[in-house]
């Protein structure tokens, strides 16, 4: 298998309104991409066609050889393809620690309805892996702390952590670092990024910070008006002067070069 | 021919009558997110404060239309005291909070209530018959239609044009309509939002007094009346869409053609047709006919 | 395991001696906790329900066909034995709750709320106007034998008694269970974010249709029994104020804990039964009263005190309970 996902012909529309046209990718394994665009340029709208939240007009979406397009989220999720939110969608009234719990227990206990509810919640497996996870991603020490009191920067991690309880293949980070303050956002894309490779997921992030895809991304896809306008390595593609013009703004070369990155 | 022509005017009247006591609720729900139970107390104490005032001012051999007019004036001044108590002292604690906590506030005082009623009036039952006597009939063929029936359809049919109007045309109306579509946008424009559920509270309650008033001569008023009218009144709502003055006649008009229809055509469903039609728009229509489904926010 | 086996034992040793010593109490307060315990049935559905954020204003639909199933086969068919009895209350209500899930299970908060009240006030509009169903009067139901024993004087309600203390037990295990495998423990997720739990891959849909008919069994069952408790059935039993005290019951009781249902249930009968005595003309006041201050200083019902006690523990370096 050569691509992990691959896109044919991406179409959406909502009524008359074009949100996508004509996407083709095709994403090897274990690459990080990096999808840029102004607002309303179609990233989002690309994201949601791959998770399943929205339907394509047309055009396919293959993963791992298997056609999921149109599948629910819930089916995308199952076979491996998952998603963390710009909101980040946790379970506010338990803790760091029960939060990890229900995402392994349900990654483990498949099988549909009835199984799971057989199926006791808390086992020392279950225990295991949570508090592994909660390590990998350096947020162990607020595992008894309740989620709606985390700062955002946790919250972040802990939407990403729960994504990757059921050990998807490819991981979509949407603005896993907006909200977060300038000076922490490298530290906690190096975490990310770091438990990521460690658990071999094919990563693909939207960002409207230039530094960060620079620096993350192996890729990068651009996308304007609802197509994509280029697609390749990040210095290349940040560098042309049509992205500068229509995206990423002109480099500040002397900035960037003496400001310190965390 | 005949049994058409009843059916219509029956529906016509009850419409009447579900329209009147589902308004307020509507207009309540749609600008306070409340499901106000204590409506059912609005309406009884409208019933029994009608019964008893008018009762004794027709005793007093007073011009008739003097005793509509009280009626009306009655259910203003029940709804002011009530809605004013009510909202100021207890739903202010409760602002915010789940929907559902709020839903069984209101019901813990209309329990509150219905033994308030059982203290000031009593458990016996008050009958208010001159106001139908002094309207008089009307022929119309073979049927004969009671002028007081007339009547209220007249009323319903006015307060709906009224409120409308109200809203649309109005100050308060603008300020309403841009509290039921979003009450933090509304706050962040400095409109006193605090003023206009007050506002809104009070005027629902009297509405809901003056269906309790109005219905007084056609009841045995009685113990306990509030508590199918609540939930007619629910069903009324929940058809037309909360908040929506014209959601509130059309589904006062559905419900009561259909049941008219079922009185004269099938009277085992006459009952359970309302909370048919009701369980059918809410299962394709959940936010009911008149009101746009709100938007996800993720 | 060890912090399961605490409450189980408390339980067990609960219920046996409630189940021992009720000889030794008064008519009146065994009837009485009967029907509490009955209906705190309907209420640990409710409360399965109250969990994920919803409150379903209509659980006496399921309430009133489980008692109505009872009354219906000993009137019509002379079946006296109390466990075909229940066994048909639970299937029928099973069905219904099925059925009606296929629908309620798409709605949330005040929707799902109206709905489930619409689907109740509906088979209320059919038994009242229906004679062979006892229209508005109802109707009588015979005193149950079980397996063949019919007991006599005042063993009938003692055997009931145990009969339904019986069926809670087994109720509050089983759902006492249920709250920690792994289908149970999602109710609260599901109230905080749908979204990612369908990102887990569970169906949400499914999960409250599940929920939905163990709630509806649960219900249907106490239904039955407290058809055999008060012996008589009708349409009051499918009115919205019936379904209104069962949320009372739940808002009283709270989502805390198993116990507490049946607690709930019966102070709330307890209650009742003395307002009628002490204030006949102000009972609604009373309960109203009551009513409100649950809900303005105990917000997390009586559930939330024994919550509140098992939190002083100090955290173990294990998982949280």
């Amino acid at each position: 298998m050569s691509a992990i996902l691959a896109v044919r012909d991406l179409q959406k529309s909502f009524g008359s309104v074009v949100a996508a046209r004509d996407i083709n990718v095709a994403v090897p394994p274990l690459q990080t991409v990096g999808i840029i665009g102004a607002n309303g340029a179609g990233k989002t709208t690309f994201v949601n066609m791959i998770t399943g939240h929205l339907r394509p007009t047309s055009g396919t979406i293959v993963f791992a050889d298997r056609d999921i397009t149109g599948w629910p989220s819930r089916e995308i999720a199952r076979v491996g393809i998952t998603r963390s939110f710009q909101v980040p969608q946790i379970f506010s009234s338990l803790t760091v620690l029960e939060n990890m719990c229900a995402a392994t227990a349900i990654a483990h206990a498949s099988g549909g309805l009835f199984n799971q509810a057989l199926t006791p919640l808390h086992s020392p497996r279950t225990l295991a892996e949570s508090q592994a996870a909660l390590e990998l991603f350096r947020i162990a020490g607020y595992r008894h702390a309740l989620a709606a009191t985390l700062p955002q920067g946790v919250r972040k991690l802990l939407d990403i952590a729960m994504a990757v309880a059921g050990a998807p293949r490819v991981l979509l980070l949407d603005e896993p670092t907006s909200g977060i303050s300038i000076e922490e956002k490298f530290e906690l894309m190096d975490v990310v990024m770091t438990a990521l490779k460690d658990r071999r997921v094919t990563v693909l992030f939207v960002e409207h910070d230039m530094d960060i895809v620079e620096r993350y991304a192996d890729r990068v896809l651009a996308f304007y008006d609802g197509a994509v306008i280029a697609d390749g390595p990040p210095l290349e593609t940040l560098e042309n002067p049509r992205i500068q013009e229509l995206i990423s703004g002109p480099k500040l070369k002397a900035a960037t070069a003496g400001a310190g990155h965390a | 021919m005949l049994t058409a022509f009843a059916i219509l005017t029956d529906g016509l009247v009850y419409a009447a009558y579900l329209f009147l006591v589902a308004v307020g609720l509507s207009l309540i729900f749609g600008v306070m997110k409340i499901l106000n139970v204590t409506h059912g107390s609005f309406y009884a104490f409208g019933a029994y404060g009608s019964a008893v005032a008018v009762g004794i001012y027709f005793e007093r051999g007073l011009p008739a239309a003097g005793g509509f007019l009280l009626m009306i004036l009655v259910a203003m001044a029940i709804g002011l005291i009530l809605g004013l108590v009510l909202e100021r002292g207890l739903l202010r604690l409760v602002y915010g909070k789940d929907e559902i906590v709020v839903v069984l506030v209101t019901y813990a005082a209309f329990l509150i209530l219905e033994d308030v009623i059982r203290l000031i009036w009593g458990a016996g039952s008050y009958a208010l018959y001159q106001p139908l006597g002094a309207a008089g009939t009307i022929d119309v063929g073979a049927l004969v239609l009671s002028g007081y029936d007339i009547g209220l359809v007249a009323l319903a049919g006015l307060i709906a044009l009224g409120a409308s109007f109200a809203i649309k045309h109005t100050r308060w109306g603008r300020l309403l309509t841009v509290v039921i579509f979003d009450r933090e946008v509304a706050a962040a424009f400095g409109i006193n939002v605090s003023a206009v559920y007050t506002f809104t509270f009070i005027v629902g309650a009297m509405l809901g007094a003056l269906g309790g008033a109005v219905m007084a001569p056609k009841i045995a008023v009685t113990l306990g009346i509030g508590v199918e009218v609540i939930v007619l009144a629910f069903a009324v709502v929940a058809i037309g869409g909360m908040g929506s003055v014209g959601g509130a006649l059309i589904g006062a008009l559905l419900v009561g053609e259909c049941r008219a229809a079922a009185v004269h055509l099938m009277p085992q469903v006459e009952l359970f047709v309302i909370y048919a039609v009701m369980a059918l728009v809410l299962a394709f229509r959940p936010q009911g006919l008149f009101t746009h489904a709100q938007p996800r926010k993720i | 395991m060890t912090t399961m086996l605490r409450p189980l034992v408390i339980g067990t040793l609960a219920f046996l001696l409630v189940a021992g010593l009720a000889p030794a109490f008064p008519v009146w307060i065994v009837s009485l906790a009967t029907l509490a315990f009955a209906n705190a049935l309907v209420v640990l559905g409710l409360i399965i329900l109250w969990r994920a954020g919803l409150v379903p204003f209509g659980q006496a639909l399921f309430y009133a066909i489980g008692a109505y199933a009872v009354a219906l086969i000993t009137r019509y068919t002379g079946v006296r034995d109390v466990f075909v009895l229940i066994a048909a209350g639970a299937v029928l209500s099973c069905l219904a709750a099925f059925l009606a899930g296929l629908l309620l299970a798409r709605y949330r908060e005040i929707f799902f709320s109206m709905l489930s009240l619409a689907m109740s006030m509906i088979l209320y509009g059919v038994l009242v106007k229906t004679e062979t169903l006892g229209s508005t009067d109802g109707f009588g139901v015979e005193p149950p034998t079980y397996f063949g024993y019919a007991p006599q004087g005042a063993m009938q309600l003692l055997v009931l008694f145990w009969l339904v203390l019986a069926f809670g037990a087994a109720a509050a295990l089983l759902v006492f269970l249920y709250f920690r495998s792994v289908a149970g423990s999602l109710a609260v997720p599901v109230r905080d974010s749908e979204i990612r739990l369908e990102f887990l891959g569970v169906s949400v849909n499914r999960l409250i249709h599940l929920n939905l008919m163990i709630a509806g069994i649960l219900a249907g069952i106490g239904g039955a029994l407290a058809a055999l408790s008060i012996e008589h059935v009708d349409p009051n039993m499918a009115y919205w104020t019936t379904s209104g005290g069962f949320v009372f019951v739940t808002i009283l009781a709270g989502a805390g804990s198993v116990a507490a249902a049946f607690v709930g249930s019966f102070l709330f009968e307890l209650l009742k039964s003395i307002a009628y005595d002490i204030l006949p003309g102000a009972w609604q006041f009373f309960l109203g009263a009551v009513l409100l201050i649950t809900i303005l200083f105990l917000p997390e019902g009586i559930g939330s005190v024994f919550a509140r006690l098992r939190r002083q523990k100090p955290q173990s370096t294990g998982a949280t309970p």
